[in-house]
């Protein structure tokens, strides 16, 4: 799409931004959105966009009390940062000293700061367009109705500081979701697939493992609610994490707020969650994961600090062994409770060292069992165990004999990510997924299969 | 700071859309509209009396969205300038085009009059934007030392989210809407520590997110006060209450926790675009279909809902959607039957409708509206009708619950699990204590046929939400819910606790 031809250089925003702080301690990010995006539904494409975004956002510290102060502004488009840097110093002025306050992180330029920031356009998703009409007509002639979305982000992001740090960061994001429905939608079934350029994607691919599931259901049995041994894909796998991944504040453990608070105060690091040797690990150099090395927030939260703009991330180990390794801890609230730093890393991954094995080789093997597609609505039921709700979306099937034998109606599940990793009995290897529900959030994961022995379904849903 | 008075100067307005929409016109657009809008968000939140999260964010964009030979294009770009409305309308027709190879329908928007210039502001008297941070810092602050001082509270959250949306809108016909609305949502909760160190409990205040100005915090709307006195307490007697016994209950429920069983079960299950398997990859479908308009039947007879966009201090009320359509309000279930659904205007072209009833809606300039929710209520009963002790005294054994928490529906809107803040024990007609772990669980039409009674006028209340999210990119709309108290049979509770396996 055209460049946006009336602003200035977003690292030319940054110097403007730091300067005019005007000596002060000062954080400016500037992030540059470039995005396109398909949408379908009924076997045809729907609404469709491109858009192009910049948003400044200047942090000014301040000193008030005997202690350090951030104020935080944040505006979109042709930005006056003096008005912005002003802005953000009057609210520095205005609040109590910061618990989060530590010294902001000392560096310098780093090569490619000046770069102009990259974009996307349709073109990118050029060949699922060329693509989707097909698809549309054999779904049409097949009896099947297909909805989906397909986007693609570039998002670019200049960090600069008063103490000298520059850096840049281009994330490209890409996600495509299919959904394919028959028989009024009584069948069912989706596959979404994270990508970088979308160069990995092939419609036909996809189509071809909706038909497979679609055909499973042809044949469709009624189960009751009650505790069924499951294996979860991947991508179910993706979300239940996720939910465990944004929980793991540190300060919410110590203050007994959380699932990993200890009984009797502290945390529970170093206490062993799981007997299976999971490994669930960032790192923002993982192939295929690649993420941004250092952090970038225009908010502080009991998760992450705006002082601790430009840290480091480094691969980091959540659990290791089974056993809780790391909480997210900013670096004032580390300092105080004796232990390591730890930011929000922007991919996530789980794994049993050596594991082997698809979703199907866990089917193969299984006696009696369900196989879930996807998990959808999940939401905290009760914080001190982390547990969630949720329900089972576009495809159950019961396995007999380790061959699925028909669909299963919708279930209502009430679980536990903690005790889920505590009572998987089986893991396959880990690949590249999306979660269907939180892929949004946090694209970019990699999971195992789990084969869970007694997985709560607390009631069954007439949804389809 | 600045609201960006350059953005929304008449002229730069009027230049910017006549530079856009001309040249869409020109590129062979069918329909065409264009929004600028400046949205400011303010997010303050203290975590036991200190700061721990601060937001100003300033949101400016421009949008344009054409229809093109039966495709949709949507381009927009932070940049409000006649150059750039011009490089919208290419791009928006150029994304048109780009999708055509894969369009098997065409898309139509129902037709919507010109209701010519209209300047539109939501009830309030200061915009919250406009309070200085420290302010908003200090209150918080000294909400949360009273209750910190309060005897049994370990842990104390504080937070007050404001918005300022300014949007000004036009389209082809004609139609230029210029509009300005508020809102904030303040929320504070209490926590306690178990005494053998195993777990907490919490208590949240029940003040409901407004279509209101900084005043709502000021006492115009809601008593602080009280609620804030009263919480201490409450949350100690919640820890030492024993937990709920599962099983089948009367439930005597609360507007401030039934606003998010209509919203979830009625709410969404009422958008014809659901229905009609629009949103069926994301957002997903409804039970609720048009076969169904005048014949199904949705709950018992006293139950009649309404969608409106016009309720005073509602947070999807406006003048004028984001497609050009003037506010109504209409019917969505009467007599406990189905008997309408929300649209927008490709959604009521679909469907076969004269005119869309104005629940399209985005979130930024930078997104293309969608159908979104109206205030979606539940009306209460006529006359006088019943206060909610005398609900209350209609029940044998049940639950009164009080305030929203968890919340999760299935896609097709059939079988969801709520759980609250508070829930009293009723025996013989009687509040007799709390109990905790309560969770309930229903099929929408089981609920909805079992509710016996309405509560009248005095019991009704606006309650809602901020976050409802919809659509691919996502977006999230805030929506307003009128209830009453209502008395409904035989509810399947579970004790939260117990799912757990504990």
């Amino acid at each position: 799409m055209s460049e946006p031809a009336g602003l200035p250089p977003a690292d030319a925003v940054v110097e403007a931004a730091v300067a005019a702080a005007g000596g002060a301690g000062c954080v400016a990010l500037v992030e540059e959105r470039s995005e396109a995006e398909v949408r379908f539904a009924t076997n045809t494409v729907t609404t469709n966009g491109v858009r192009r975004a910049r948003s400044v956002t200047v942090i000014v510290l301040a000193e008030r009390d005997g202690g350090v102060t951030a104020g935080v502004a944040s505006r979109a488009g042709d930005v006056d940062v003096a008005e912005l840097a002003r802005a953000a110093l009057a609210d520095a002025q205005g609040s109590p000293p910061a618990e989060d306050a530590a010294p902001l992180l000392e560096g310098s330029a780093e090569g490619g700061f000046g770069d102009p920031p990259a974009t996307t356009d349709l073109g990118t998703l050029g060949s699922v367009l060329g693509a989707l009409g097909g698809a549309f007509e054999r779904a049409e002639r097949a009896g099947t109705v297909l909805a989906g979305f397909a986007e693609h982000a570039q998002v670019t992001t200049y960090l600069g500081t008063s103490t000298g740090l520059r850096r840049r960061h281009v994330q490209p994001t890409g996600l495509l979701q299919l959904v394919g429905r028959a028989d009024g939608g009584a069948r069912s079934a989706w596959v979404g697939r994270g990508t970088v350029d979308f160069t990995d994607v092939a419609i036909d691919e996809l189509e071809s493992a909706l038909h497979r599931r679609l055909d499973w259901a042809t044949t469709r049995v009624e189960l009751d609610a009650g505790r069924y041994e499951v294996v979860l894909p991947p991508g179910a796998v993706a979300d239940l994490m996720t939910y465990l991944y944004v929980n793991a504040s540190g300060a919410d453990a110590e203050d007994g707020r959380s699932v990993f608070s200890a009984t009797g105060g502290g945390t529970r690091v170093g206490e062993r969650l799981a007997t299976m040797p999971f490994e669930l690990h960032s790192d923002p150099g993982a192939p295929a994961l690649e993420c941004a090395p250092f952090l970038a927030v225009g908010a502080s939260s009991s998760r992450a600090s705006v002082f601790d703009n430009g840290l480091a991330l480094e691969s980091t180990a959540w659990l290791h062994d089974g056993v809780l390794q790391q909480l997210f801890y900013p670096r004032a609230r580390a300092a105080r409770s004796g232990c390591a730093p730890a930011a929000p890393i922007d991919n996530l991954i789980l794994e049993v060292p050596g594991a082997k094995g698809s979703t199907d080789d866990l089917v193969a093997s299984t006696e009696r069992g369900l196989l879930l597609e996807c998990l959808w609505y999940i939401r905290e039921v009760d914080p001190t165990t982390l547990l969630l709700t949720g329900l089972t979306r576009d495809g159950v099937y019961l396995v007999e004999d380790g061959e699925v034998r028909a669909a299963v109606n919708n279930f209502r599940f009430n679980e536990s990510p903690v005790d889920l990793l505590a009572r998987a009995t089986e893991t396959g290897a880990t690949v590249r997924t999306i979660g269907r529900e939180f892929n949004e959030w946090l694209p970019r994961v990699a999971m195992p299969a789990l084969r869970i022995p007694d997985f709560n379904m607390s009631s069954v849903s007439p949804a389809s | 700071m600045p609201r960006g008075g350059d953005v929304f100067d008449p002229d730069v307005l009027r230049a910017v859309r006549d530079a856009g929409l001309a040249e869409a016109r020109r590129l062979g657009a069918s329909e065409a509209s264009l929004r600028v809008e400046d949205v400011r968000t303010q997010l303050v939140a203290l975590r036991d009396a200190a700061l721990e999260t601060a937001v100003d964010d300033t949101e400016i964009g421009m949008g344009l969205r054409v229809l093109h030979d039966g495709s949709v294009g949507f381009a927009a770009t932070v940049e409000v300038t006649p150059d750039a409305a011009v490089r919208l309308a290419r791009d928006a027709v150029g994304t048109a085009q780009a999708v055509a190879i894969a369009r098997r329908r065409a898309v139509e928007l129902a037709a919507e009059p010109s209701h010519g210039e209209v300047t539109w502001t939501s009830t309030h008297t200061t915009d919250p934007t406009t309070i200085p941070f420290s302010d908003k810092v200090g209150l918080l602050e000294a909400w949360s030392r009273r209750l910190l001082d309060a005897d049994g509270v370990d842990h104390v959250s504080a937070s007050v989210h404001c918005v300022s949306e300014h949007k000004h809108y036009a389209d082809l016909a004609g139609t230029v809407a210029t509009q300005h609305r508020v809102r904030l949502h303040p929320e504070v909760t209490a926590v306690a520590l178990e005494a053998d160190g195993a777990g907490f409990e919490s208590m949240r205040t029940l003040a409901p997110p407004a279509g209101r100005g900084w005043e709502y915090l000021e006492g115009d709307g809601w008593d602080f006060e009280g609620e804030l006195a009263a919480l201490p307490e409450l949350l100690a007697a919640k820890l030492a209450a024993p937990s709920v016994e599962p099983g089948r209950y009367d439930l005597v429920v609360d507007p401030t926790n039934l606003w998010l069983t209509i919203h979830e079960s009625i709410g969404h299950a009422t958008e014809l675009d659901r229905a009609l398997g629009y949103e069926a990859a994301y957002a997903g479908t409804s039970f609720a279909t048009p076969e169904g308009l005048g014949s199904l039947r949705y709950g018992s007879g006293v139950m009649h809902v309404t969608g409106d966009r016009t309720a005073e201090h509602g947070l999807a009320t406006v003048a004028i959607d984001d497609e050009g359509v003037a506010a109504q309000s209409f019917d969505l279930v009467k007599d406990g039957v189905l008997v309408g659904f929300q649209l927008d205007r490709s959604i009521a072209a679909a469907a076969g409708r004269d005119r869309s009833n104005g629940c399209a809606f985005a979130d930024s300039a930078l997104h293309v509206p969608i159908q979104r929710m109206a205030n979606v209520s539940l009306q209460p009963a006529a006359g006088d009708g019943p206060s909610t002790a005398e609900l209350i005294a209609g029940v044998d054994r049940g639950l009164y619950i009080l305030g929203d928490k968890s919340w999760s529906i299935d896609m097709q809107r059939y079988n969801f699990q709520f759980t609250g803040q508070r829930f009293f024990r009723i025996e013989d007609g009687r509040l007799v204590g709390q109990v905790r772990d309560v969770a309930y669980q229903a099929t929408t039409t089981d609920f909805w046929g079992s509710m016996e009674a309405i509560g009248g006028r005095s019991t009704y209340l606006l309650c809602g939400a901020f976050n409802c999210g919809k659509g691919q990119p996502g977006q999230v709309a805030p929506v307003s819910h009128g209830a009453p108290s209502v008395l409904v049979r035989n509810v399947n509770v579970l004790n939260a606790r117990a799912e757990g396996g504990r």
